[in-house]
């Protein structure tokens, strides 16, 4: 079987500094892969990369065996690829079920009208906002504006979803109540990459995951065995010039 | 999205009402009135067609008087050839290819460049129509002799009015006009979630451009002899931005309420000092740039706003027990 998502020899340079050091690693049909690391490691710019959000220097990236790399923005995400961004982004005119709508009508699925606002309305329950459907997002909370941007990413039902520290920033009990929605999502069989800090996160959701420090990825596999890697644990104890 | 809400029924219904009662104005006058009003009607259409791509994008497009002046071509041209309702739609399809041609160059990059870009198009088409004229034949212009009266102009420019306001409309519904808002917005967003943002504004700025054609190939009739200063003159660029800032553009019928008074106001000061409409043009572009951005009806909304959260605490204050 073709991996959902495959990122070969990526490379991202702004000037002289790599941000993305001709990484590659591949993400399974159906897996949740968490993408890891230290503050600056360039996970992000490994999102924007795979987003379209910027043009790598070199590499390719496919989504389901298909080159994606070099495509604009809009035409991956048409192609399947939905992400939330570290700095939350909404459309503060708009109240939440017209945010997630916006995913629905002009993503893979380009539903309209009653269709898209039907997606809207579940996808809002599902993420613990059905009552807040006609509340402007510029009057909710930081944590309601990251649900109603994760209900606007899936509401394209994406083959593969991007989440940059989604859950960055939760009080203990919303943590819970987060964890448990992206692995309901992982149960679902949806594909995910989930660029996280929150180790327990990672332990409990992840099948695997890709390290990265200073723009390379030096390590990938099991959680558990990444994780006591010691280079991996140089990093984060910033042995290392990150 | 649907069905329509009993509030834009209503405004459909209002927006019918008066220009119905417009067309009514050449019964009672064909003389001063009717002239100023062509002109009024004229400048509502050209800015109502300006706002629909300016309003949603932001950028500002000085090429007003190129598209403007193709539509008046398009009639100087055809005028002896081809029946005048067919010189409509041609003056239109060349207009939204200009438009679309301009916008695929320049819809790319800032904002800046757009507005000198536009500007520098508008002059080199009217160059390139004065060159060609000089080479190609002996007269300075075209004569454009039909049956059609000012009353006639009058009234097709009304139609065109009503017909932008109805396609803005239907655009605001449309898939192409959420995308405008999401673009609006946040652009990244609208990227990320499959808006092609370019591809958008070029349409949206192909069907400003059409209208504008229509315009100037509606109002053809009227110049009777058509030359390039007067048919690309860049003075109708700067009015049209001026009339609608000055009216506002987060709404659709905002940019009339510029039109209406500046196109008095031009009126006089052209009949009464014709050598400093320049200035008067110059001074009100920086005034309202400076003191009001967003045009009256800007100033009106925030004013509303203010209103109504100076009244709403009251309000509750006053339920409070004593
Ligand atoms: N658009 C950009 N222009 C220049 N440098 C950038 C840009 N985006 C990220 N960087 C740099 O790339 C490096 C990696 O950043 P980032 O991908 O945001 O890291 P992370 O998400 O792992 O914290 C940092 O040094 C950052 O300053
Ligand atoms: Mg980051």
């Amino acid at each position: 079987m073709t991996a959902a998502l495959s990122i070969r020899a990526a490379r991202k340079a702004f000037g002289g500094l790599v941000a993305v050091n001709d990484v590659s690693f591949e993400v399974k049909q159906g897996e949740l892969l968490g993408l890891i690391g230290p503050n600056g490691s360039g996970k992000t710019t490994m999102l924007n990369l795979i987003s379209g959000a910027l043009p790598p220097t070199a590499g390719e990236i496919l989504l389901d065996g298909k080159r994606i790399s070099g495509l604009p923005a809009h035409a991956i995400a048409r192609q399947g690829v939905s992400r939330t961004f570290q700095l939350v982004r909404v459309l503060p005119s708009l109240d939440a079920e017209e945010n997630v709508m916006s995913g629905a009508v002009f993503g893979r699925v380009r539903l309209w009208g009653e269709d898209a606002r039907r997606i809207a309305r579940v996808l809002l329950d599902r993420v613990g906002l059905g009552d807040r459907a006609h509340m402007p997002v510029a009057a909710m909370t930081y944590i309601d504006q990251k649900r109603v941007e994760l209900a606007r990413a899936l509401a394209a039902d994406p083959r593969v979803l991007l989440l940059d520290e989604w859950l960055a920033g939760l009080n203990p009990s919303e943590l819970q109540i987060g964890i448990s929605l992206i692995d309901e999502l992982h149960r679902e069989g949806r594909t995910i990459v989930m660029v996280e800090h929150v180790m327990d996160a990672i332990r409990s959701l992840c099948d695997r995951c890709v390290v990265m420090s200073s723009g390379r990825m030096i390590a990938e596999g099991g959680v558990s065995e990444t994780l006591s890697d010691p280079e991996v644990v140089r990093a984060y104890l910033g042995d290392d010039d990150a | 999205m649907m069905g329509l809400t009993p509030q834009e029924t209503k405004s459909l219904g209002l927006g019918a009402l008066l220009i119905a009662l417009a067309a009514l104005l050449p019964l009672f006058d064909d003389g001063f009135y009717l002239s100023i009003s062509v002109n009024i009607v004229l400048y509502a259409a050209l800015c109502t067609s300006w706002a629909l791509f300016s309003g949603p994008t932001h950028y500002v497009s000085l090429a007003t008087a190129a598209f403007y002046g193709l539509g008046t071509y398009s009639v100087g041209l055809g005028i002896e050839l081809l029946p005048y309702p067919l010189l409509l739609l041609i003056a239109a399809a060349i207009g939204a290819v200009m438009a679309g041609l301009v916008g695929a160059a320049t819809l790319r990059i800032s904002g800046v460049y757009f507005v000198i870009f536009t500007f520098g198009l508008a002059e080199l088409v009217r160059q390139l129509v004065t060159w060609t004229q000089t080479k190609f034949s002996t007269a300075m212009g075209l004569y454009v002799f039909t049956e059609m009266t000012e009353s006639h102009i009058y009234w097709m420019l009304l139609a065109l009015t009503g017909a932008v306001f109805l396609t803005s409309f239907l655009i605001a519904r449309s898939r192409l006009g959420f995308a405008m808002t999401v673009i609006g917005n946040d652009e990244t967003v609208a990227r990320h979630v499959g808006i092609d943002t370019a591809r958008s504004k070029i349409i949206l700025f192909m069907i400003s451009g059409a209208f504008i054609a229509i315009a100037g190939a509606i109002t053809a009739p009227r110049y009777i002899y058509i030359e390039p200063p007067s048919a690309f003159n860049p003075m109708i660029s700067f009015l049209v931005v001026i009339m609608a800032l000055l009216g506002g553009t987060k709404r659709l019928w905002g940019p009339l309420v510029g039109v209406i008074p500046f196109t008095i106001v031009m009126d006089f000061i052209s009949s009464n000092f014709p050598n400093h409409t320049m200035i008067v043009v110059g001074l009100a572009f920086l005034a309202i740039v400076y003191l009001i951005p967003h045009g009256v009806t800007g100033l009106l909304e925030n004013a509303q706003a203010r209103w109504t959260k100076r009244s709403a605490p009251a309000a509750v204050a006053e339920e409070k027990p004593a």
